[in-house]
């Protein structure tokens, strides 16, 4: 039924392309608007404490200065906590800027300066004189993890661990080969090529429409409309274009706060842009230490799994991510172990990032599973495929559908796996050790209650909406894809709508569930168009279609036609002139299927593999190759598809080699904060990267069988690279990132 | 940001009289590094002097065979110019191992040499610094100091000098000259930069006002033997851990001179005369030059994360060594080790 055009599966441009390279695609930071003030947040210097007193007189004097807010004259805002929480919030109670004389995260914003110019806003905000008492801090997890606590509140969307099943310390005492390690992730910060921002335009009679840098357009809508006391007729949030997020714009920040804040104040329309360092002030990938035990027989089929991990959270939230239910959800065992706890520090709340938990989760037990390999000389693939399951052992269910034997298989074929010697510094070329190693990837496909709403007019034009966003991942293009399947119209006659808080409601664009949550609402509109023009179609005087049900009917070229007489047609104008109207319009929710979600558990896998160069003398490392075999159900656009998973191992890359927040315990700060010296991969340090999806066949989870690619291509890529590492140069390094000076101890 | 005013100069004199004048004032070049800390709020000039309209962006020969790179001379245009490729390879080398093509067409020769250390504690103001502030402190010592020298270093203050040009500069002796209120003066490589010792906020010899000229390169023999190799944590577009700059004039079998300069490892190119002078009249070998390394890191000194800056520096001198030995210079764009 989908096949009309067939668009969808076909790859497809991006339909916002040419605006984002012309730069007609506005960002949340270059919104116009008459008489607009900026504002420039000044952050704390010290990470606990209070402060003592503000000296603003050197900033106001400044010519062009409007206003300096500080906990002292910040307007009155909403009094329950739960006013603050947006719809990711984990438990507890939300950061509230300039609430109190309190500093309690180094970068904490203390100060809003805002002035006629961006310029002046910055140069009077380092003139601001902060006095502070100074209060112990504490964020190394090493001191903070003995008091770590298993969350008592959990988070909605976040699967605790399950319990525990059979034995699995006797079990792992009793095994013949044990595995039993230390595994870390250094905290990482999202570094989104757009820094934060927000343009709030006041506009007569103090309506904000605001452009905020979001994934989820209600969500920052939402927030400020409880957190300032305004109906949310009074408050529109649009966010066509996001610059990159990676889960860094799934809450409101704190600059969304000061914007709105100050415009209320000043009755103004004013913008607030986090500087880069500034971006290191907020949410991040949380230090996780993760201890696996693995205990198996010599044919490596695993007696016991116990994963434990304690991870980062600040002292006003329990974040929680999934971290160690991927052990036993990947492998077959009796005996599992798992428990997540958290350890408070005295940073910001950690926030969501690209597969958050799977991504550090799983290079850990694939790591430990390379580990078992080289333990009982069976390999890698082979020792997955011993243990492999095709059940959800936690939850007693089925999969929707798992393709993960295929990945491994395909993968390894086009990698050449077949001709790897298993013996550490086997390979070598000149100076350069040359290592292979490989991973399994996984994440859960979810799918979220979405709606849009679906608008044809008898020109043939056809729009879709939905208020979800497009964080760069081909959002536009796809609901475009699957609107011109539906309707059977052309690519051009659609037009897609979304990142509009007044759209038809839908959650944060995250955890790669928007191409089946808002592809299936915008599906289901455009189904509802298809019926009521078919009815107008069969109700036309002498219509050709009058005896024929939709079953037996084609929409294509802007046409109903019968699929077996295609002479015979109705024209989309025909039929809705008979009908006697100018336009369909159809709004329908999606949502996931309770049957599907309480008799299977639905999960994309991945087999990555990975090809290392070593320099032996100096320890630097080239990843000069990387095949990913993704299954993931239909794949609706195979070219933004594949951008996805490009975008994803090239994270993993920088997990595995060269991303760290480093943070000076003394002073309780991130201290690289730049991207000169927070490193991600450049182009340099990229090779050959190539993507397969693996077909799979999905007819459970949503009628599309999409399950989302947006974070399946980070997880399971580090590990992979650190397996290749090893198998280079028979060193085990279990602290990612793997840096030189680790590989030279 | 500050607020500052700003004036093109018209002429060299103008333009050193202007700084010379006035304490808050300051040259712009390119302005990659001063923009950048003047946007951190490090430095906070009330004037800046636009120099780049001024009359310092040749390349020429000189009387005694060598050639002077003018200050404004672009660190792409140094690069890629045809003398500098067949007579300093070593330089055009270096320069390219540093930075990013974007940045390397806005930077100048000048610039090059003054950029400031890139030490995460002095770029952020909330932080205390001796070098931004004195007497604050230095909290790298204790704190986050992978980045951070191994050679030369004081209790004031562990920073690094950042540059790559001035890595091979040293090693080719190069010579700056600068224009002052009293005429002009030369200074050489090894005494233009400064060890921090209790000073750490003054990071050369160059007098407030003073104004770099030109750098000039005294003939040299090393368009064979030599190598500029780069040591940083991912293949492109960062500082160096530790970088050596090694050029060698081999007569038949043995090393008739020789020249080694390391980056990243001091506040200021570190080279050491003892350990060129163990490698004159010698033949190339692994062993010699293990002894080299060992004699040049004979002070190292290491701090909670940097103690593998040692290794690496060791490793990193054999290896340039045997590349300039070789005459197989580490290739810029081919990233795998020579
Ligand atoms: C992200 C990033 C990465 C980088 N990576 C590298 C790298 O890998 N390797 C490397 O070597 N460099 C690197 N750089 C630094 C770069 O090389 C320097 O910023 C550049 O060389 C400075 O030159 P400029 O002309 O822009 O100097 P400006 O910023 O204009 O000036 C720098 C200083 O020199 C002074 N000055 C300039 N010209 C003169 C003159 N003629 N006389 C007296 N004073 C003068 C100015 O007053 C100022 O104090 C990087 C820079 C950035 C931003
Ligand atoms: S090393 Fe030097 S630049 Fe860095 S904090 Fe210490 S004094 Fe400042």
């Amino acid at each position: 039924m989908l096949q009309a055009n067939g668009y969808i599966g076909v790859p497809q441009n991006r339909v916002d392309g040419r605006a984002k390279v012309t730069g007609a695609a506005q960002y949340a930071a270059e919104f116009d608007a008459p008489n607009l003030a900026y504002g420039i947040v000044v952050s704390s210097a010290i990470a606990k404490g209070r402060i003592t007193s503000i000296d603003a007189s050197a900033a106001l004097a400044v010519p062009g200065v409007i206003q300096v807010f500080t906990h002292e004259n910040r307007s009155r805002t909403a009094w329950f906590d739960r006013s603050y929480r947006d719809e990711t919030a984990p438990p507890g109670s939300p950061f509230r800027p300039l609430y109190d004389d309190a500093v309690v995260y180094s970068g904490q914003p203390v100060a809003l300066v805002v002035a006629e110019e961006y310029e002046i806003a910055a140069c009077a905000a380092s003139l601001v004189q902060i006095e502070y008492e100074t209060d112990t801090h504490l964020t190394d997890i090493d001191l903070a993890k003995n008091e770590a606590y298993a969350p008592p509140r959990k988070r909605s969307g976040v699967k605790e661990p399950p319990s525990p099943r059979g034995d699995a310390e006797e079990a792992f005492v009793q095994a013949p080969v044990k595995i039993h390690h230390e595994y870390r992730v250094a905290i990482e910060h999202h570094n989104p090529m757009e820094p934060h921002a927000s343009t709030v335009i006041y506009q007569e009679g103090g309506k904000l429409v605001i452009h905020d840098k979001t994934q989820g357009a209600q969500n920052s809508q939402s927030y400020v409309a409880s957190v300032f006391g305004l109906s949310s007729d009074d408050v529109q949030v649009v966010a066509p274009f996001v610059g990159g997020a990676f889960g860094s714009g799934l809450r409101p920040q704190y600059q969304l706060f000061l914007a709105v804040m100050a415009a209320l104040e000043l009755k103004r329309s004013i913008r607030v842009v986090l500087t880069r360092d500034q971006m290191f002030t907020f949410g991040y990938r949380p230090l996780t230490i993760q201890t696996i035990s693995l205990g198996a027989g010599p044919d490596g089929k695993l007696q016991s799994i116990m994963h434990d991990a304690i991870q980062t959270t600040s002292p006003w939230e329990d974040y929680q991510e999934v971290v160690v239910n991927w052990s036993n959800l990947l492998y077959h065992c009796d005996n599992v172990k798992l428990t997540y706890k958290l350890a408070q520090v005295d940073t910001y709340t950690p926030i969501d990032m690209r597969a958050p938990g799977a991504a550090i989760g799983v290079t850990a037990i694939e790591t430990a599973m390379d580990e078992l390999a080289y333990a009982t000389g069976i390999d890698p693939i082979e020792l997955r495929l011993r243990n492999y399951t095709e059940t959800d052992e936690a939850n007693k269910k089925g999969f929707t559908s798992k393709e993960l034997r295929a990945c491994y298989q395909i993968g390894a074929e086009r990698f050449g796996w077949s001709k790897r010697n298993p013996e550490p510094r086997s390979m070598r070329d000149g100076r350069e050790l040359v290592g292979w190693g490989m991973a399994t990837g996984v994440w859960e496909a979810i799918m979220q209650k979405t709606a849009a709403r679906a608008v044809l007019t008898q020109d043939g034009k056809l729009e879709v909406s939905s208020a979800t966003a497009d964080i760069g991942t081909g959002t536009y293009t796809i609901l475009t894809q699957i609107a011109a399947d539906t309707l059977g119209v052309n690519m051009e006659d659609v037009t897609a709508r979304i990142g509009d808080s007044s759209l038809p409601k839908s959650p944060v664009q995250g955890g790669s569930w928007t191409a089946a949550s808002a592809g299936s609402a915008v599906q289901t509109a455009c189904q509802t168009v298809r019926e009521k023009l078919f009815k107008y179609a069969r109700q036309m005087d002498d219509s050709p279609l009058a005896n024929a049900s939709i079953e037996q009917v084609t929409f294509a070229n802007g046409k109903i036609l019968l699929t077996n007489d295609p002479s015979s047609s109705v024209t989309f104008a025909q039929a809705m002139q008979a009908g006697g109207v100018d336009r369909i319009e159809a709004e329908e929710k999606a949502s996931p299927s309770l049957q599907t979600s309480m008799s299977y558990s639905g999960y994309s896998h991945s087999a990555v593999f990975a090809e290392v160069r070593v320099d032996e003398g100096l320890g630097i490392v080239r990843v000069t190759r990387i095949v990913n075999a993704v299954a993931a159900g239909t794949i609706l656009n195979p070219k933004t598809a594949r951008s996805q998973i490009l975008g994803g191992v090239v994270f993993g890359i920088g997990m595995a080699l060269e991303e760290e927040s480093m943070l000076d315990h003394n002073l309780g700060r991130f201290m690289n904060h730049s991207l000169a010296e927070y490193h991600v991969p450049v182009n340099a340090d990229i090779y050959d990267i190539d993507v397969i999806f693996v077909s799979e066949h999905e007819d459970k989870l949503n009628p599309m069988g999409v399950k989302g690619v947006g974070e399946i291509g980070v997880v399971g890529t580090a590990a992979a690279i650190g397996n290749a590492i090893y198998h280079a140069t028979g060193k085990r390094i279990r602290d990612y990132p793997i840096t030189i000076d680790k590989l030279l101890k | 940001m500050n607020r500052f005013s700003y004036v093109r100069a018209e002429s060299i004199d103008e333009a050193v009289r202007e700084v010379v004048t006035d304490p808050t004032a300051r040259f712009i070049a390119g302005g990659t590094n001063l923009i950048d800390l003047m946007k951190y709020n490090v430095e906070r000039p009330e004037r800046l002097i636009d120099i780049t309209r001024l009359p310092l962006n040749e390349i020429e020969e000189t009387d005694g065979g060598g050639l002077r790179v003018g200050a404004l001379v672009t660190n792409d245009a140094a690069a890629h110019d045809p003398r500098i490729q067949a007579r300093y390879p070593l330089l055009s080398s270096a320069i390219m191992a540093g930075a990013s093509p974007q940045l390397r067409n806005a930077a100048t020769t000048g610039g090059n040499l003054l950029q400031r250390t890139r030490c995460y504690y002095f770029y952020d103001s909330g932080t205390p610094c001796n070098k931004r502030e004195p007497g604050t402190g230095c909290p790298a010592s204790f704190g986050r100091n992978r980045i951070h020298a191994i050679l030369g270093t004081s209790n004031h203050c562990i920073a690094t000098h950042p540059s790559d040009m001035c890595v091979a500069l040293a090693a080719l002796e190069a010579v700056v000259h600068v224009a002052g209120p009293d005429g002009t003066r030369a200074i050489s490589m090894a005494d233009f930069h400064r060890l921090p010792g209790d000073t750490p906020e003054i990071d050369t010899n160059l007098r407030h006002g003073e104004m770099i000229l030109a750098v000039e390169l005294p003939p040299a023999d090393f368009g064979t033997n030599y190598t500029y190799l780069k040591l940083r944590d991912r293949l492109s577009y960062a500082f160096a851990l530790v970088s050596v700059a090694a050029a060698l004039r081999i007569d038949g079998r043995t090393i008739a001179e020789a020249r080694l300069a390391l980056g990243g490892v001091a506040h200021k190119p570190w080279r050491d005369s003892e350990a060129e002078n163990m490698l004159r009249g010698q033949a190339a070998s692994a062993e010699r030059f293990a002894d080299v390394a060992d004699y040049i890191l004979r002070d190292a000194k290491a701090f909670d994360d940097n103690a593998f800056k040692i290794d690496l520096a060791r490793r990193a001198i054999v290896t340039a060594l045997s590349q300039a030995a070789a005459g197989t210079p580490q290739s810029q764009t081919d990233k795998r080790i020579q």
